[in-house]
């Protein structure tokens, strides 16, 4: 199925967020995600399956000051 | 004799160090993690990006810092918008699970100075989301004050615009926002080497934000020690009182017992 994953197109087999962001090779607990505007709690990434057409964000921290 | 307890709070935390230094434009991570450690900062930072999906190879900002000892205060650099700025607040709590965050929203992008209007806009939701915000504003006493009334934990007016390294440029407007506000001022921008950090400190703020000018020096190490002396040096002169100004001299030595 295909999503939008940090404004590219993914084509993914059906998974949950945890299970894409394992296959991505990023530690869940390092980041955060939005599903289609909205917060996904770091709780529900087990139990969220994505479906076709979702747009995710993937956001973590980086060096900045201003 | 001054008592030995003087301690930094925001929203209710205590730090002992009034230096708060960003983790942006150093040369590598080991450079800036022995900066960050002189320095004796305890809030540190940190900006809110996509995630490289197509290059996993580069490492992680947080595999070299330990969380159990910096406060991470994640920024909202970058936005232009309210909108934009509370969205990435939202996804910074969730990342970092802490309720601090430096909120900024910009104008323009050649002077990075502040977009007040839509900097009141945001703080206000942020607040009311119950995040502790720390707003980077003008060195404006009525936005300031406008943003204290919103129920942010501090203010931050620039000293000058973002990495220009000019200084204090407007010390009065500081001391205007130092008696027009009861949450701490800190100054967040402008800082160039350690004098204007003591100078802030001097005017009475509660402590400094700086990123250019350590991790743009020669040396940032050693400017990290500079700007930890200079942070110390302004409040310890600011807690001492200084002697006014005068126009004409006043001896030091007595005039008593001249031998001529």
């Amino acid at each position: 199925m295909n999503i939008t994953t940090n404004g590219e197109a993914a084509s993914i087999d059906p998974s949950t967020v945890q299970d894409y962001l394992i296959s991505l090779g990023i530690d869940p607990l390092r980041v955060a995600v939005e599903l289609n505007l909205d917060i996904l709690p770091k709780a529900q990434y087990q139990t969220t399956l994505l479906k076709e057409g979702d747009s995710l964000e993937i956001v973590h921290f980086v060096g900045g000051g201003a | 004799m001054l008592e030995n307890n003087d301690k930094l709070i925001i929203a209710g935390r205590e730090f002992d160090s009034r230096l708060m230094v960003g983790t942006g434009k150093y040369a590598d991570f080991h450079e800036m993690v022995r900066a960050i450690e002189v320095s004796g900062a305890q809030i540190i930072t940190v900006a809110v990006r996509r995630v490289n999906i197509s290059d996993r190879s580069k490492e992680s900002l947080l595999d070299h810092i330990d969380l159990k000892k910096y406060t991470l205060l994640p920024n909202t650099a970058g936005c232009y918008t309210a909108e934009d700025a509370i969205r990435t607040c939202r996804l910074a709590r969730e990342a970092g699970l802490s309720d601090f965050v430096k909120l900024e929203v910009l104008g323009d992008e050649k002077t990075l100075f502040p977009n007040n209007e839509e900097l009141l806009k945001a703080a206000a939701v942020l607040v009311a989301e119950g995040f502790t915000v720390l707003p980077y504003t003008s060195d404006d006493p009525i936005v300031c004050k406008k943003l204290e009334d919103l129920g942010c934990a501090a203010v931050m007016p620039l000293g000058a615009p973002i990495g220009s390294g000019l200084g204090i440029r407007n010390p009065y407007n500081i001391r205007i926002i130092l008696e027009t506000v009861k949450v701490p001022v800190i100054v967040d921008a402008g800082v160039g080497t350690a004098s204007d950090a003591a100078i802030a400190m001097e005017l009475g703020c509660h402590g400094v934000l700086m990123n250019t000018a350590i991790a743009g020096a020669k040396d940032p190490v050693a400017m990290a020690e500079a700007m930890k002396l200079a942070v110390e040096a302004g409040r310890l002169a600011y807690r001492a009182g200084r002697i006014p100004m005068k126009l004409y001299a006043n001896a030091s030595s007595p005039l008593a017992g001249l031998i001529a």
